[in-house]
């Protein structure tokens, strides 16, 4: 049987096996190494999530905790880039980007654009999304749709344990800058996950459930929410095709428009708010590129256009989910235009 | 910290090239040959040369949207950087970056910044990087007195300092961020106060006066190499031109730059101190003039006759791979 281990230690083997093939890899951010100054423990969190958890007993200095100084330290991480280093530095969540975008946006983004193409800047940023364990409005957005509209940057968001550790390792090896979006949800989830090194390329999503009638384009965990509201409507004789995207910069149009070539009929799910979105910007390029295989309006199942809530049912009203989904679906599998009327009788 | 009669002139030829490359981008600028938004370094180039003398290609820094003296301190190739200000394919950017973005990260050059507190954050990566290579190397972030005013700096100076990193915080104080006085939006009664108020050693030099600032930045430059961690220099100092190119400085005073010219030149001091303690010949520096202006002539007449960027560089450029 192969081997299964949690999406969090796939992480923390992703990060170790790199760190022993390169020494040019520091690891920076808060509390990544944890009680540092303090009279306890040395390694007392590995992060506020434990993901870098045991790291500083093998590599030492190379992990450093830094001040709540957002700027400051992604900043460094991104100047450490582009004079030598291959940081991975720890947003600890999303939300925090706020105090430190100009960095990421303006800095790192641009640098190899801006100096025409002299430089080069192997940063990843890895940072936690997600609602659902009721941390409120400041720290459980999915912004992965901000980073995604601005070139210079890639953006990876796996799905589970084993893209998670061949993504990441990708990510590190890569020679952009990379932010590297976890789903707090899915940090216990386990799964099949070599021991050895590998990567997984960016910019190709995974068909993790073949079907022909209807698809589901999703990441992150709705992959699992959508899977869900697949095996439901299994039942009902519905076959969807879930596409996890696995990398929303670089995407793959191709895997998308190729499934709703078969099929003509597309929801798609995203935990984010919906305006300007990975959802959004999904159904454009369905409707455009798409547009002569489509039988049915696209459908988006999105958060609402809101903050997210701290009440636990309203999170989970917030939230899609398997419900909501098979809703969509069962509606665009539904929907019947002159074309398909006349096709069927 | 005694300079040879060779480095002080290297200095000069530098300040030179610097005062001339400005001077005639201001002529190109107003006859509308540049595009975009220029920021000059005229009155300040003391300051860019008195610190970076002491750097080498291995050592890194970081500038300010007014960094074309910070390039030329630095080494970076004033060809290169004529025909980038005019946006040509022969720029050192390739005509992507324009006057804010000049860069030439083989030199340590990590480039003119278009955010006013850009820079610092990134010098503490850089300091991190040469203190991790072990190599003695330095990184210098340049900021000015608006810069000074950004939490990117007042974290970057933390974060210098509990890391110990091998950084030093140059602030050029110029009186003006824009049309906004120093003397209304910083709080402190100095900037060097501000870094004295992180742990750091910090100073204030007349920033018009190039020995002093080689001989304060050679102080700090040489404890950061030794491992004694990071350290702030406020360069007292003032810009002969408006925050940018078009700026008609109302908010400055009647005369206030005539006067400046008149009285606060680095570029004239340097070299009458140098001659009338009989270091240096007159005549010498009226032939480093001529040479710089030939040089600078030169780079003008290039990037005019230099090509357009073609239509596919529009695309190029944005990733290592994608």
């Amino acid at each position: 049987m192969a081997r299964q281990i949690t999406f969090q230690q796939a992480i923390n083997e992703a990060l170790d096996q790199e760190m022993a093939r390169d020494e040019r890899i520091v690891i920076l951010g808060e509390d990544i190494v944890g009680g540092a100054g303090a009279p306890g423990e040395i390694d007392a969190w590995g992060g506020v999530m434990g993901v870098t958890k045991g790291l500083h007993g093998k590599y030492g200095d190379r992990l450093m905790d830094t001040p709540i100084s957002e700027s400051a330290f992604v900043g460094a991480a991104i100047g450490a880039a582009a004079t030598g280093l291959r940081p991975v530095v720890e947003l600890m969540f999303n939300d925090f980007m706020g105090v430190c975008f100009d960095q990421i946006l303006n800095q790192a983004a641009k640098f190899r654009y801006m100096f025409g193409g002299k430089a080069e800047t192997p940063v990843v940023i890895r940072t936690m999304i997600g609602a659902g364990v009721r941390a409120a409005a400041q720290h459980s957005q999915s912004l992965y749709s901000m980073f995604t509209h601005v070139p210079g940057l890639k953006c990876v968001v796996p799905s589970n344990p084993y893209d998670a550790k061949g993504l990441l390792i990708e990510s590190i090896r890569d020679n952009d800058p990379v932010i590297f979006f976890e789903h707090k949800k899915l940090y216990r989830l386990e799964g099949d996950v070599p021991e050895e090194s590998f990567t997984v390329p960016f910019g190709e999503a995974e068909i993790v459930r073949e079907g022909g009638d209807v698809t589901i384009v999703t990441l992150a965990e709705m992959v699992h929410e959508s899977t869900k509201a697949a095996e439901i409507l299994q039942q009902e004789g519905l076959e969807c095709e879930v596409i996890d995207l696995r990398t929303t910069s670089p995407l793959d149009e191709e895997t998308i428009l190729e499934s709703v070539e078969n099929t003509g009929r597309v929801v798609v799910v995203d935990e984010a708010n919906p305006r300007c979105s990975m959802a959004t910007d999904i159904a454009a390029l369905v409707a455009g590129a798409g547009f002569s295989s489509l039988k049915a309006p696209v459908r988006m199942v999105t958060a609402p256009h809101t903050p997210v809530p701290f009440n636990d049912s309203l999170e989970d009203l917030y939230k899609p989910d398997a419900n909501k989904i098979v809703a969509a679906v069962r509606e665009v599998s539904e929907y019947q235009t002159w074309k398909t009327a006349a096709s069927k009788s | 910290m005694q300079l040879t009669k060779d480095e002080l002139i290297e200095a000069y030829r530098l300040m030179k090239t610097i005062r001339e490359f400005e001077e005639q981008v201001h002529l190109e600028f107003s006859a509308g040959q540049i595009p975009g938004f220029v920021h000059l370094y005229a009155g300040e180039e003391a300051c860019a040369v008195g610190v970076c003398t002491h750097l080498s290609r291995e050592d890194s820094i970081a500038s300010t949207h007014r960094g074309h003296g910070h390039c030329i301190a630095k080494g970076v190739d004033v060809h290169g950087m004529m025909a980038e200000l005019f946006g040509r394919k022969t720029g050192l950017c390739g005509g992507k970056g324009g006057s804010m973005h000049v860069a030439d990260l083989d030199l340590g050059m990590m480039g003119a910044n278009g955010i006013v507190g850009g820079g610092p954050p990134l010098v503490c990566g850089a300091a991190l990087a040469a203190k991790r290579q072990g190599k003695g190397n330095v990184a210098v972030a340049f900021v000015g007195d608006g810069g000074s005013n950004q939490g990117t700096t007042f974290e970057s100076l933390n974060l210098a300092k509990i890391w110990n990193l091998p950084a030093i915080f140059v602030v050029e104080n110029n009186g003006y961020a824009e049309a906004t006085a120093a003397s209304y939006s910083v709080g402190a009664e100095s900037i060097a106060e501000r870094g004295r108020g992180f742990g750091l050693p910090a100073v204030q030099v007349d920033g018009h006066d190039f020995l002093a600032v080689y001989e304060a930045a050679g102080e700090a430059i040489e404890r950061a190499r030794r491992g004694e961690g990071p350290s702030l220099l406020e360069c007292r100092l003032n810009r002969f031109y408006g925050h940018f190119e078009g700026d008609a400085q109302t908010y400055r005073g009647e005369d206030e730059v005539k006067s400046l010219r008149e009285d606060q030149d680095c570029l004239l001091r340097l070299s009458q101190e140098a001659t009338a303690s009989g270091e240096v010949d007159p005549a010498e520096f009226a032939a480093i003039d001529s040479e710089v202006e030939a040089l600078i002539k030169d780079t003008v007449e290039a990037a005019k006759a230099a090509p357009q960027p073609d239509a596919e560089d529009l695309l190029t450029d944005v990733y290592v791979s994608y």
